[in-house]
């Protein structure tokens, strides 16, 4: 072959590159290991985690279900090491369950329309200010509730740092948005393009979004609405509430938890923006035969058309995750997420209600309506709780929001047993 | 008097301070079918150069540039169903009407002829 | 696949009250568990997804996968994305329950496993490129750019010098530089390319001053050229108080030849998806680490794991642990909600494990060999504009003949048709038949062989059946899909699709 290419050694394809550049010793790497050798590696890297603990935790990510169809379809090399199907002609396959998914995303969040996929929730909501920014021409300013989740706030954050962009958090009070203090500061800014509230919030709480979306649209911004996909299937959609965007996680399709992804970020809008919307998009049309079949549509809005001008620098996105939610929802349904919903519901309601039967713990915010996720405290430490489980019961028992404040989730996949032994560790905590 | 930009827009004068925007068929021919065209709204107001919508063909987009200081006084609402009426006659099918609010700088636009040296000498 | 059967959507499949799921009992009545929450709360319309049974879905999916072409299917030298063959055992350990289960919120102390590995990728790559530390949060090669941005602009704003807002790229830069480039807050200034898409050092002088932040470039370039010149430009801009930036994209010819570090790049980012054999997903998940040189590792997003111990027997086990998330005060903040695409990560460290040191050093030869030999064989028939040798990969500017009316979209087409995926084409813009092709290291000289047969055979189509060429593809699942009508009306979920006329 180096001759074909009319050379006689390797090195002689590198000429052009400077000697003064050229490594002089081998990678300081480990030596090649069989498949066997990493199969071990990776067993003894696991076996330091502590695998297996059943999952109390959320704060936006949790464990459910995750069907062997599922798991075992994305795993289909031609959906798996296909490039991005910007040849139609084969990539019918992908195209589709894009489509698919688009279609599902849209029912399941009330909303119009859905783009391809965005990396994860975090990054969707400050993709979802961006696009804001965008639609609202000259205005620069994102109003954004105290209640999202933190770790969705601090990539919204960043991203407005930078792109310089000005985000007014909006006072929480008593575990929701303070709507007084969002008529304040819309009253007091002329300049916002957005305003951000979960679906539900951080704590858990499913607020009243009533007659937010008419306040917003007459200050002549957009509502955005950051979400637990899943949820939605139950709580009323941001269709309903009148959003304009809705983003957010779609792990909780079914998506394993994996140490922090491949997760779903989702975004979805209304019509009327979808030429702001970021990422990719696959619509419907027909070939030159009259078939039904699919194209990436739109793309005059992306990166590698309109360069600085795009609203959004993705590229690559979640892809295959998608195909993996179509699945899910086709094999569960509405009714199988709504199972889901009420089992998870009912679990937590129980769960709570063992945890304060002795008047150590209580729910951070009473009263408030809750799905699956709520806010405990506890006069004892969440450290000293969270140590006891891991160690004594094989039990994450959820994420620790202060030193005596834990956020505690439940599914399907939690027994009645495995609450009643969280709560016998709590009794003990001092 | 219809004047050209060296970004393919042009305007149309309709008397000394009104006149028509639009794409030239230069450009209009180079972007081949146009998809979507990204308008301002009326009363909106543009300094020379600034850009102030985008057009859009399947696999194209170009931002699309001020002539001169002006303000958009109607657009034209047959391109939001149907923009490739561009395609079929650019200068018939304008973008928008504006108010030319300095016309000195017309001057500094190109002519019909001076536009179609410019367009030979860049293809 | 019968077209005729299984063209359906999976909406066109369900029947009301199927499922394909059975949760397991937790021993807690749930029926009407949601009636204590007030009913404005919930929604009101169904949301009607699909209702199936497994085996409609299975064959449904599997189905449609034969409308696809991936790695594993054939032959794929699509230019500037390095479809190498994606390993099995990267898969198979993905996968693995100690790993997938895990919680990202998992405590250190009960993660320690995971965030070593994540500790060994990130060395890894540091010894490959030259750098001190990196992060694996970023999502994506965009996403990477992005925060290797933030982080020089970060670095500026450390020294209170925040009036560097251009960042400058040569004209044949992807298109993700400049939007990644603006969604940072920074403005593009283009540097004009040398006909073998090289940076003009002349050009690029005048344009450094005080108010430049970065100047982004890849090397080799996307025409698969080396950057000569690149001490030289790193002075230059160094000089200028700017630093340099590494679009990782084409790092796969430079395994085992020289590293971005040493070539005076402070910042870069490394597409996992390209070089380390990551599968491309049909778009996605990718991976896209950055790395920094040494005294710029506190400005990289948070969380950041460290590693809290230099000799790890001094610690008792159980009383500390080694490996910790840090959110340090001059970090640029954080990109994402977590480590980052973790499972892409331990496919990443499972092939660099695989090849290992050996392995790596060859993977960049190999790659270069693959490409200048099919470069070599093809270059009678089509249209070289650049003589010499290439890197990873080389652009044609269409066919040698230009009488036969088949342009490159044509040849592409073709291609299809034998069972290749196309290369890329159209791109890079410098020239106007662009035919960009990418061998990869992993394919046999038979393969490629096999392939230059067929191109040769294409460019003899051309010129005596021009015709068969401009009629391609002949028989995919679909024909020239009307894509003006699609972004003229477009129709983006079935609500619409049922609506509308399609």
């Amino acid at each position: 072959m180096l001759g074909q290419c009319g050379l006689n050694e390797l090195k002689e394809l590198y000429s052009d590159v400077p000697g003064e550049l050229m490594l002089k010793e081998p990678y300081d790497l480990p030596k090649q290991m069989s498949e066997p050798q990493v199969r071990r590696f990776f067993n003894e890297l696991g076996s330091r985690n502590r695998p297996g603990l059943v999952c109390f935790a959320g704060a936006g990510f949790y464990e459910h279900y995750s069907p062997a169809a599922a798991l075992n379809l994305v795993q289909r090399s031609e959906f798996l090491t296909a490039y991005t199907p910007y040849q139609p002609e084969i990539s019918q396959g992908t195209l589709q369950y894009i489509f698919e998914y688009q279609s599902m995303m849209a029912r399941l969040t009330g909303m119009e329309i859905s783009n391809a996929s965005m990396y994860d929730g975090a990054t969707a909501t400050a993709e979802a200010m961006l696009m804001a920014v965008a639609a609202g021409r000259k205005k620069r300013r994102v109003l954004v509730s105290e209640t999202i989740n933190p770790a969705y706030r601090r990539v919204v954050d960043t991203y407005a740092h930078y792109h310089g962009i000005e985000v007014t958090p909006v006072a929480a009070v008593d575990g929701v948005t303070s709507r007084q203090d969002l008529e304040e500061k819309l009253a007091a800014h002329a300049d916002v393009a957005a305003v951000i509230v979960p679906v539900p919030n951080y704590f858990g709480i499913i607020e009243d979004h009533s007659g937010l979306a008419g306040l917003v649209h007459s200050r002549k911004a957009l509502l955005v609405m950051t979400c637990v996909a899943s949820d939605l299937a139950s709580l009323r959609t941001p269709g309903e509430w009148g959003a304009d965007i809705a983003c957010g996680d779609a792990q909780s399709l079914g998506i394993p938890l994996s140490f922090g992804g491949p997760y779903l970020g989702f975004l979805c809008a209304t019509k009327a923006l979808m030429r702001k919307m970021p990422g990719r998009v696959v619509g419907a049309t027909t070939d030159s035969e009259g078939r039904r079949c699919f194209v990436l549509t739109l793309q005059a809005r992306e990166q590698h058309i309109r360069r600085e001008k795009a609203t959004s620098n993705i590229c690559s996105n979640q892809g295959l995750m998608t195909l993996y939610v179509s699945i899910y929802m086709s094999l569960m349904g509405a009714a199988g997420l709504q199972e889901i919903n009420e089992r998870s519901h009912a679990g937590a309601v129980y769960l709570l209600e063992q945890l304060t039967a002795d008047g150590r713990a209580r729910l951070r915010y009473p009263g408030k309506p809750f799905l699956n996720e709520f806010l405990l405290e506890t006069d004892y430490k969440v450290d000293t709780l969270i140590h006891s489980c891991v160690k004594k019961a094989g039990i994450l028992p959820g994420v620790k929001v202060s030193d005596h404040e834990i956020l505690i989730a439940v599914t399907e996949m939690q027994t009645r047993e495995d609450m009643d032994r969280l709560a016998a560790v709590a009794r003990e905590c001092m | 008097m219809v004047y050209y930009s060296k970004t393919h827009e042009y305007i149309r004068m309709e008397n000394e301070t009104e006149g028509f925007v639009g794409i030239s068929a230069f450009a209009a021919k180079q972007l081949g079918n146009v998809v979507y065209v990204d308008l301002p709204e009326e009363g909106d107001e543009f300094s020379q150069a600034e850009d102030f919508g985008a057009i859009e063909s399947v696999k194209a987009a170009s931002d699309l540039y001020a002539p001169v200081d002006m303000e958009v006084t109607e657009v034209n609402e047959a391109l939001a169903d149907n923009p490739r009426l561009i395609n079929d006659d650019p200068m018939a099918n304008y973008l928008m009407k504006v108010t030319v609010t300095d016309s000195s700088q017309l001057e500094e636009l190109m002519d019909e002829a001076a536009y179609a040296d410019f367009c030979a000498a860049s293809h | 696949m019968n077209r005729e059967l299984y063209a359906s959507l999976v909406f066109e499949l369900s029947a009301p009250g199927r499922k394909g799921y059975f949760l397991p009992d937790s021993g807690i009545p749930a029926d009407g568990a949601l009636d204590g929450i007030p009913s404005g709360l919930l929604r009101e319309k169904d949301p009607q997804l699909p209702e199936c049974d497994e085996l409609t879905v299975v064959r449904h999916y599997n189905n449609m996968s034969t409308n696809n072409f991936g790695v594993d299917t054939g032959f794929y030298p699509l230019g500037s994305c390095t479809m190498k063959y994606n390993p099995k055992i990267n898969e198979e350990i993905a996968s693995h329950p100690a790993f997938s289960g895990l919680h990202p919120y998992t405590p250190a102390c009960a993660s320690q496993g995971a965030l070593e590995a994540y500790w060994h990728l990130q060395k890894a790559l540091c010894e490959i490129g030259g750098m001190a530390e990196f992060t694996l949060n970023p999502f994506a090669g965009a996403h990477g750019e992005l925060t290797g941005l933030m982080v020089i602009r970060r670095y500026h704003e450390s020294r209170g010098d925040t009036g560097r807002r251009k960042v400058i790229v040569p004209d044949s830069a992807h298109g993700t530089n400049p939007a990644s480039a603006a969604v940072a807050g920074l403005e593009i200034v283009e540097v004009k390319s040398r006909p073998d898409g090289t940076v003009d050092v002349d050009d690029l002088r005048p344009l450094l001053d005080e108010s430049v932040a970065a100047v982004m470039m890849t090397n080799p370039n996307t025409l698969g050229i080396f950057e000569k010149n690149i001490p030289e430009i790193a002075r230059l801009v160094h000089e200028a108080g700017a630093l340099m930036y590494y679009d990782g994209a084409n790092l796969n010819p430079m395994l085992g030849v020289a590293r971005p570090g040493d070539m005076g790049f402070d910042v870069m980012h490394i597409n996992l998806h390209k070089t380390f054999s990551t599968p491309h997903g049909g778009g996605g998940p990718g991976s896209g680490p950055v790395g920094v040189r040494k005294g710029l590792e506190q400005f990289l997003p948070s969380p950041r794991v460290v590693s809290r111990q230099v000799n790890r027997d001094d610690i008792p086990v159980g009383e500390h642990e080694r490996y910790a998330l840090e959110y340090g005060p001059e970090s640029l903040g954080s990109v994402s909600a977590t480590l980052g695409n973790f499972a892409v990560q331990l496919r990443a460290l499972s092939y660099i494990l695989t090849l290992g040191a050996e392995g790596l050093m060859e993977a960049g030869p190999l790659a270069t060999l693959n490409a200048n030999y099919v470069k070599e064989k093809l270059k009678a028939d089509y249209l070289l504009p650049i003589e010499g040798v290439c890197k990873h990969e080389f652009v044609f500017d269409g066919l040698r003949d230009k009488s036969t009316g088949v342009t490159t979209l044509n040849v592409a087409k073709r291609l299809l048709d034998h069972g290749y995926h196309a290369p890329t084409i159209y791109f890079p813009l410098l020239f106007h038949e662009s035919l960009m092709i990418e061998p990869t290291e992993t394919e046999s000289r038979e393969t490629l062989d096999k392939f230059v047969e067929v191109m040769r055979s294409i460019a003899r189509e051309a010129r005596e059946t021009p015709e068969v060429v401009i009629n391609a593809p002949l028989n995919p699942p679909v024909t020239h899909p009307d894509d003006t009508e699609a972004a003229l009306h477009p129709i983006l979920t079935y609500d619409e699709l049922l609506n509308g006329k399609v």
